[in-house]
Protein backbone atom coordinates (compact mmCIF):
# COMPACT_ATOMS: atom_id res chain seq x y z
CA UNK A 1 0.00 0.00 0.00
CA UNK A 2 1.66 3.33 -0.67
CA UNK A 3 0.51 6.64 0.87
CA UNK A 4 -0.69 9.92 -0.98
CA UNK A 5 1.75 12.62 0.17
CA UNK A 6 0.82 16.39 0.15
CA UNK A 7 2.05 19.38 1.44
CA UNK A 8 -0.05 18.80 4.15
CA UNK A 9 1.07 15.70 5.39
CA UNK A 10 4.64 15.70 4.39
CA UNK A 11 6.21 16.58 7.91
CA UNK A 12 4.04 14.24 9.67
CA UNK A 13 4.45 11.12 6.79
CA UNK A 14 7.92 11.52 5.93
CA UNK A 15 9.97 14.09 8.11
CA UNK A 16 8.94 12.67 10.65
CA UNK A 17 8.93 9.18 10.15
CA UNK A 18 10.79 6.47 12.44
CA UNK A 19 11.24 4.06 9.08
CA UNK A 20 12.96 5.28 5.74
CA UNK A 21 10.51 6.34 3.57
CA UNK A 22 10.75 6.02 -0.48
CA UNK A 23 8.82 9.24 -2.45
CA UNK A 24 7.47 8.53 -6.24
CA UNK A 25 7.06 12.31 -7.75
CA UNK A 26 4.60 11.00 -10.24
CA UNK A 27 1.70 12.64 -13.04
CA UNK A 28 -1.33 10.74 -14.52
CA UNK A 29 -0.46 12.15 -18.21
CA UNK A 30 3.63 10.67 -17.91
CA UNK A 31 3.68 7.61 -19.61
CA UNK A 32 7.16 6.43 -18.11
CA UNK A 33 5.23 7.34 -14.33
CA UNK A 34 2.58 5.00 -15.54
CA UNK A 35 5.11 1.80 -16.01
CA UNK A 36 6.54 2.38 -12.80
CA UNK A 37 3.68 2.31 -10.54
CA UNK A 38 3.10 -1.43 -10.65
CA UNK A 39 6.80 -1.54 -9.53
CA UNK A 40 6.66 1.29 -6.37
CA UNK A 41 2.99 -0.73 -5.41
CA UNK A 42 5.09 -3.94 -5.26
CA UNK A 43 8.12 -2.67 -3.37
CA UNK A 44 5.85 -1.01 -1.02
CA UNK A 45 3.98 -4.37 -0.11
CA UNK A 46 7.50 -6.40 -0.02
CA UNK A 47 8.82 -3.80 1.72
CA UNK A 48 5.64 -3.04 4.04
CA UNK A 49 6.45 -2.21 7.86
CA UNK A 50 10.42 -1.22 6.90
CA UNK A 51 10.16 1.27 4.21
CA UNK A 52 7.16 3.76 4.24
CA UNK A 53 6.46 4.38 0.13
CA UNK A 54 4.24 7.42 -0.71
CA UNK A 55 3.13 8.82 -4.03
CA UNK A 56 3.82 12.45 -4.47
CA UNK A 57 1.10 14.00 -7.99
CA UNK A 58 3.29 16.43 -9.15
CA UNK A 59 0.30 18.22 -11.15
CA UNK A 60 -1.33 18.87 -7.62
CA UNK A 61 1.80 19.33 -5.15
CA UNK A 62 3.72 21.48 -7.41
CA UNK A 63 5.27 23.15 -3.78
CA UNK A 64 6.39 19.77 -2.69
CA UNK A 65 8.06 18.99 -6.31
CA UNK A 66 9.77 22.22 -6.41
CA UNK A 67 11.13 22.10 -2.84
CA UNK A 68 13.43 19.10 -4.04
CA UNK A 69 13.80 20.42 -7.65
CA UNK A 70 12.05 17.66 -9.10
CA UNK A 71 13.27 18.64 -12.70
CA UNK A 72 12.12 15.18 -14.58
CA UNK A 73 9.20 12.41 -13.86
CA UNK A 74 8.98 10.11 -12.76
CA UNK A 75 12.10 10.54 -9.80
CA UNK A 76 12.07 8.86 -6.94
CA UNK A 77 14.14 9.80 -3.68
CA UNK A 78 14.73 7.84 -0.16
CA UNK A 79 14.07 9.58 2.83
CA UNK A 80 16.18 8.48 6.21
CA UNK A 81 15.06 10.53 9.63
CA UNK A 82 13.78 13.23 7.07
CA UNK A 83 17.15 13.78 5.09
CA UNK A 84 17.19 12.71 1.19
CA UNK A 85 19.32 9.71 0.98
CA UNK A 86 19.07 9.04 -2.55
CA UNK A 87 17.51 10.26 -5.87
CA UNK A 88 16.88 8.45 -8.77
CA UNK A 89 15.45 9.62 -12.05
CA UNK A 90 13.34 7.81 -15.08
CA UNK A 91 11.94 4.22 -15.13
CA UNK A 92 14.06 1.37 -13.70
CA UNK A 93 13.46 -2.35 -12.86
CA UNK A 94 12.91 -2.85 -9.26
CA UNK A 95 16.11 -4.51 -8.29
CA UNK A 96 17.80 -1.76 -10.14
CA UNK A 97 15.52 1.00 -8.34
CA UNK A 98 16.03 -0.83 -5.24
CA UNK A 99 19.80 -0.49 -5.25
CA UNK A 100 20.16 2.67 -6.46
CA UNK A 101 17.80 4.01 -3.66
CA UNK A 102 20.65 2.39 -1.32
CA UNK A 103 17.70 -0.88 0.14
CA UNK B 1 -4.89 -0.09 -39.68
CA UNK B 2 -1.66 -1.98 -40.67
CA UNK B 3 -0.59 -4.99 -37.99
CA UNK B 4 2.96 -4.04 -38.07
CA UNK B 5 4.58 -0.65 -38.91
CA UNK B 6 8.41 -0.84 -38.74
CA UNK B 7 10.45 2.30 -38.24
CA UNK B 8 14.08 2.00 -39.92
CA UNK B 9 14.95 0.02 -42.92
CA UNK B 10 18.20 -1.60 -42.22
CA UNK B 11 18.82 -5.29 -42.08
CA UNK B 12 16.74 -5.82 -38.92
CA UNK B 13 13.73 -3.91 -39.99
CA UNK B 14 13.45 -5.08 -43.55
CA UNK B 15 14.18 -8.77 -42.64
CA UNK B 16 11.63 -8.39 -39.91
CA UNK B 17 9.13 -6.85 -42.17
CA UNK B 18 10.08 -9.69 -44.95
CA UNK B 19 9.16 -12.97 -42.97
CA UNK B 20 5.84 -10.54 -41.51
CA UNK B 21 4.70 -10.08 -44.91
CA UNK B 22 4.95 -13.94 -45.60
CA UNK B 23 2.74 -14.68 -42.38
CA UNK B 24 0.07 -12.14 -44.89
CA UNK B 25 0.38 -9.38 -42.14
CA UNK B 26 -0.22 -6.31 -43.33
CA UNK B 27 3.37 -4.08 -42.55
CA UNK B 28 4.59 -1.07 -43.88
CA UNK B 29 8.53 0.11 -43.27
CA UNK B 30 8.80 4.07 -42.33
CA UNK B 31 13.04 4.48 -43.22
CA UNK B 32 13.98 8.30 -42.60
CA UNK B 33 17.04 7.53 -44.74
CA UNK B 34 19.82 4.62 -45.52
CA UNK B 35 21.36 4.65 -41.89
CA UNK B 36 24.00 3.93 -40.46
CA UNK B 37 25.31 1.22 -43.11
CA UNK B 38 24.05 3.19 -45.93
CA UNK B 39 27.84 5.14 -44.66
CA UNK B 40 29.68 2.35 -44.73
CA UNK B 41 32.22 2.10 -47.99
CA UNK B 42 32.95 -1.83 -47.61
CA UNK B 43 31.10 -4.64 -46.50
CA UNK B 44 33.12 -8.21 -46.09
CA UNK B 45 32.03 -10.15 -43.81
CA UNK B 46 28.55 -10.68 -44.33
CA UNK B 47 27.33 -14.11 -45.78
CA UNK B 48 27.56 -14.60 -49.20
CA UNK B 49 29.00 -11.78 -51.54
CA UNK B 50 31.78 -12.92 -53.38
CA UNK B 51 33.29 -8.99 -53.34
CA UNK B 52 32.86 -6.36 -51.00
CA UNK B 53 29.99 -4.45 -51.68
CA UNK B 54 28.49 -1.03 -49.87
CA UNK B 55 26.61 -0.22 -47.64
CA UNK B 56 24.21 1.48 -49.88
CA UNK B 57 24.28 -1.21 -51.92
CA UNK B 58 22.63 -3.70 -49.50
CA UNK B 59 20.05 -1.20 -48.06
CA UNK B 60 19.02 -0.26 -51.61
CA UNK B 61 19.01 -3.96 -51.98
CA UNK B 62 16.47 -4.68 -49.10
CA UNK B 63 14.62 -2.23 -50.09
CA UNK B 64 14.03 -3.85 -53.55
CA UNK B 65 13.70 -7.28 -51.98
CA UNK B 66 10.73 -6.34 -49.32
CA UNK B 67 8.72 -4.00 -52.25
CA UNK B 68 9.13 -7.19 -54.57
CA UNK B 69 7.27 -8.93 -51.65
CA UNK B 70 4.34 -7.03 -51.49
CA UNK B 71 5.56 -4.78 -48.32
CA UNK B 72 5.31 -0.74 -48.65
CA UNK B 73 8.46 0.26 -48.19
CA UNK B 74 8.74 4.69 -47.50
CA UNK B 75 11.63 5.98 -47.46
CA UNK B 76 12.72 9.66 -46.43
CA UNK B 77 9.89 10.00 -44.17
CA UNK B 78 10.60 10.63 -40.77
CA UNK B 79 8.35 9.20 -37.74
CA UNK B 80 8.54 11.89 -35.12
CA UNK B 81 6.26 10.25 -32.31
CA UNK B 82 4.44 7.29 -31.17
CA UNK B 83 1.66 7.64 -29.30
CA UNK B 84 -1.44 5.73 -27.87
CA UNK B 85 -1.43 1.97 -27.57
CA UNK B 86 -2.95 -1.13 -29.09
CA UNK B 87 -3.29 0.81 -31.80
CA UNK B 88 -0.70 2.77 -31.82
CA UNK B 89 -0.79 5.83 -33.72
CA UNK B 90 2.56 7.13 -35.35
CA UNK B 91 3.00 10.65 -36.35
CA UNK B 92 5.41 11.34 -39.00
CA UNK B 93 7.14 14.27 -41.08
CA UNK B 94 3.79 13.77 -43.78
CA UNK B 95 1.01 11.66 -42.30
CA UNK B 96 -0.05 9.48 -38.95
CA UNK B 97 -0.95 5.73 -39.40
CA UNK B 98 -2.04 3.39 -37.31
CA UNK B 99 -0.32 -0.07 -36.18
CA UNK B 100 -1.27 -2.87 -33.87
CA UNK B 101 2.25 -3.40 -33.56
CA UNK B 102 5.50 -1.11 -33.82
CA UNK B 103 9.04 -2.81 -34.41
CA UNK B 104 11.90 0.06 -33.48
CA UNK B 105 14.80 -0.88 -35.86
CA UNK B 106 16.49 2.68 -36.52
CA UNK B 107 19.85 1.56 -35.59
CA UNK B 108 21.56 2.60 -32.62
CA UNK B 109 21.15 6.13 -31.08
CA UNK B 110 24.07 8.78 -31.27
CA UNK B 111 24.52 11.29 -27.91
CA UNK B 112 22.54 14.45 -29.10
CA UNK B 113 24.84 16.99 -27.77
CA UNK B 114 28.89 16.97 -27.27
CA UNK B 115 29.35 19.90 -24.83
CA UNK B 116 30.92 20.49 -21.25
CA UNK B 117 28.19 20.37 -18.69
CA UNK B 118 26.21 17.70 -21.13
CA UNK B 119 26.27 14.19 -19.26
CA UNK B 120 26.57 16.15 -15.44
CA UNK B 121 23.19 17.70 -15.77
CA UNK B 122 20.96 14.86 -17.28
CA UNK B 123 18.02 15.27 -15.13
CA UNK B 124 19.44 18.36 -13.48
CA UNK B 125 16.98 20.33 -16.44
CA UNK B 126 18.35 18.60 -18.85
CA UNK B 127 15.60 17.07 -20.61
CA UNK B 128 14.81 15.10 -23.74
CA UNK B 129 10.69 14.16 -23.41
CA UNK B 130 8.57 17.43 -23.48
CA UNK B 131 5.52 15.76 -23.10
CA UNK B 132 7.14 14.15 -19.79
CA UNK B 133 8.80 16.89 -18.37
CA UNK B 134 7.45 20.40 -19.37
CA UNK B 135 4.85 20.62 -17.19
CA UNK B 136 7.75 20.69 -14.14
CA UNK B 137 8.91 24.25 -16.19
CA UNK B 138 5.38 25.82 -16.32
CA UNK B 139 6.23 29.66 -17.32
CA UNK B 140 9.93 29.12 -16.64
CA UNK B 141 12.90 30.11 -19.43
CA UNK B 142 13.10 26.98 -21.53
CA UNK B 143 15.57 26.72 -24.03
CA UNK B 144 15.32 23.76 -27.04
CA UNK B 145 17.35 22.44 -28.87
CA UNK B 146 17.01 21.56 -32.62
CA UNK B 147 16.32 22.76 -35.70
CA UNK B 148 14.05 20.22 -37.99
CA UNK B 149 11.06 18.36 -37.39
CA UNK B 150 11.68 16.94 -34.60
CA UNK B 151 12.15 20.30 -32.52
CA UNK B 152 8.57 21.46 -33.97
CA UNK B 153 7.05 19.03 -32.42
CA UNK B 154 8.85 19.27 -28.80
CA UNK B 155 8.15 23.08 -29.45
CA UNK B 156 4.44 22.14 -30.01
CA UNK B 157 4.27 20.80 -26.55
CA UNK B 158 6.57 22.99 -25.02
CA UNK B 159 4.35 26.26 -26.04
CA UNK B 160 1.54 25.17 -23.66
CA UNK B 161 3.60 25.05 -20.73
CA UNK B 162 5.56 28.77 -21.17
CA UNK B 163 5.64 31.01 -23.53
CA UNK B 164 9.55 31.93 -22.64
CA UNK B 165 11.27 29.49 -25.02
CA UNK B 166 14.28 29.65 -27.18
CA UNK B 167 15.68 27.75 -29.97
CA UNK B 168 19.11 26.60 -30.32
CA UNK B 169 19.89 24.91 -33.37
CA UNK B 170 23.60 24.44 -32.36
CA UNK B 171 25.24 25.99 -35.70
CA UNK B 172 22.65 23.90 -37.40
CA UNK B 173 20.76 25.93 -40.01
CA UNK B 174 16.92 25.88 -38.93
CA UNK B 175 14.95 23.98 -41.11
CA UNK B 176 11.63 24.55 -40.12
CA UNK B 177 9.30 27.99 -39.96
CA UNK B 178 9.27 29.29 -36.78
CA UNK B 179 7.29 31.99 -35.32
CA UNK B 180 7.10 33.87 -32.12
CA UNK B 181 9.99 32.16 -30.48
CA UNK B 182 13.95 33.35 -30.60
CA UNK B 183 16.47 31.10 -32.52
CA UNK B 184 19.93 30.76 -31.83
CA UNK B 185 22.21 29.67 -34.34
CA UNK B 186 25.67 30.01 -32.69
CA UNK B 187 27.03 26.46 -31.72
CA UNK B 188 26.70 25.55 -27.88
CA UNK B 189 29.65 25.35 -26.00
CA UNK B 190 28.99 24.97 -22.55
CA UNK B 191 26.14 23.51 -20.33
CA UNK B 192 26.30 26.01 -17.36
CA UNK B 193 25.50 24.31 -13.70
CA UNK B 194 27.05 23.17 -11.32
CA UNK B 195 23.75 21.75 -8.73
CA UNK B 196 21.10 22.42 -11.67
CA UNK B 197 20.77 23.89 -15.06
CA UNK B 198 21.35 27.82 -14.59
CA UNK B 199 21.52 27.98 -18.68
CA UNK B 200 24.32 27.83 -21.18
CA UNK B 201 27.14 29.47 -23.49
CA UNK B 202 27.32 29.75 -27.00
CA UNK B 203 30.20 31.38 -28.92
CA UNK B 204 29.03 35.05 -28.23
CA UNK B 205 26.41 35.28 -25.68
CA UNK B 206 25.34 33.39 -22.52
CA UNK B 207 21.75 32.49 -22.02
CA UNK B 208 19.57 32.00 -18.60
CA UNK B 209 17.80 28.99 -18.80
CA UNK B 210 15.41 26.94 -16.21
CA UNK B 211 15.82 24.15 -18.40
CA UNK B 212 17.08 22.75 -21.69
CA UNK B 213 15.11 20.43 -23.68
CA UNK B 214 16.73 18.22 -26.40
CA UNK B 215 14.97 17.45 -30.12
CA UNK B 216 18.24 17.43 -32.07
CA UNK B 217 18.62 15.65 -35.52
CA UNK B 218 15.73 12.23 -35.89
CA UNK B 219 13.92 10.88 -32.60
CA UNK B 220 16.19 7.79 -31.87
CA UNK B 221 14.53 4.34 -31.22
CA UNK B 222 15.53 4.90 -27.32
CA UNK B 223 13.88 8.66 -27.33
CA UNK B 224 10.50 6.71 -28.51
CA UNK B 225 10.90 3.59 -26.14
CA UNK B 226 11.29 6.38 -22.88
CA UNK B 227 8.41 8.06 -23.84
CA UNK B 228 6.50 5.51 -23.87
CA UNK B 229 7.48 3.80 -20.59
CA UNK B 230 9.49 1.14 -22.46
CA UNK B 231 13.01 0.14 -20.42
CA UNK B 232 16.25 1.82 -21.83
CA UNK B 233 19.18 0.70 -19.86
CA UNK B 234 21.98 3.25 -19.48
CA UNK B 235 23.61 2.99 -22.73
CA UNK B 236 20.13 3.87 -24.38
CA UNK B 237 19.42 0.45 -25.47
CA UNK B 238 15.99 -0.56 -25.39
CA UNK B 239 15.64 -3.61 -22.90
CA UNK B 240 14.25 -6.16 -25.10
CA UNK B 241 13.23 -9.66 -24.21
CA UNK B 242 14.70 -13.09 -26.09
CA UNK B 243 11.86 -12.50 -28.39
CA UNK B 244 12.04 -9.12 -29.24
CA UNK B 245 9.34 -7.77 -27.33
CA UNK B 246 9.67 -4.88 -25.26
CA UNK B 247 7.35 -4.08 -21.79
CA UNK B 248 4.79 -2.41 -23.98
CA UNK B 249 2.31 -5.02 -24.91
CA UNK B 250 2.68 -4.56 -28.82
CA UNK B 251 6.05 -2.51 -28.78
CA UNK B 252 9.20 -4.52 -30.39
CA UNK B 253 12.46 -3.53 -31.11
CA UNK B 254 15.14 -4.99 -32.77
CA UNK B 255 19.13 -4.76 -34.40
CA UNK B 256 21.15 -1.91 -33.05
CA UNK B 257 19.14 0.25 -30.97
CA UNK B 258 18.44 -3.28 -28.61
CA UNK B 259 22.61 -3.43 -28.45
CA UNK B 260 25.08 -6.68 -28.62
CA UNK B 261 26.82 -7.33 -31.54
CA UNK B 262 26.54 -4.47 -33.94
CA UNK B 263 27.06 -6.21 -36.72
CA UNK B 264 24.57 -6.54 -40.38
CA UNK B 265 23.92 -10.05 -39.15
CA UNK B 266 22.85 -10.22 -36.08
CA UNK B 267 20.54 -7.66 -36.92
CA UNK B 268 18.84 -9.91 -39.72
CA UNK B 269 18.61 -12.72 -37.09
CA UNK B 270 17.17 -10.33 -34.68
CA UNK B 271 14.26 -9.14 -37.39
CA UNK B 272 13.58 -12.60 -38.26
CA UNK B 273 13.34 -13.69 -34.38
CA UNK B 274 11.14 -10.50 -33.90
CA UNK B 275 8.52 -11.02 -36.86
CA UNK B 276 7.50 -14.75 -35.71
CA UNK B 277 7.29 -13.46 -31.94
CA UNK B 278 4.89 -10.58 -33.24
CA UNK B 279 3.02 -12.61 -35.74
CA UNK B 280 2.37 -14.97 -32.55
CA UNK B 281 1.34 -12.31 -30.43
CA UNK B 282 -1.43 -10.60 -33.20
CA UNK B 283 -2.40 -14.39 -33.56
CA UNK B 284 -3.21 -14.47 -29.50
CA UNK B 285 -4.75 -11.11 -29.79
CA UNK B 286 -7.27 -11.98 -32.73
CA UNK B 287 -8.03 -15.42 -31.68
Amino acid sequence: MTIKITSENFQKEVMESPIPVILDFWAEWCRPCQMLGPIIEDISNELAGKVKVGKVNVDEEGLLANQYRISSIPTVMAFKQGKPTAQVIGLLRKEDLLKRLGL
Amino acid sequence: MYDVLVVGGGPAGISAAVYLQRFKLKVIVIAKDYGALGQTTHIENYYGFEAPITGKQLVESGFAQARRLGVEVNVGEEVLAINGSEPFIVKTNIKEYHAKVVLLATGMSRPSLRVKGFTTLQGKGISFCGICDGFLYRNKRIGLVGSGDFMLEELDVLKNFSKNITIFTHGEPLKVDVKEFAVITEPIIELLGPETLTGLKTSNHQYELDALFIAAGTPSASDFAMRMGAFVNPKNEIEVSPTFSTNIPGLYAAGDCTGGLLQISKAVRDGAEASLAINKYLKTKTS
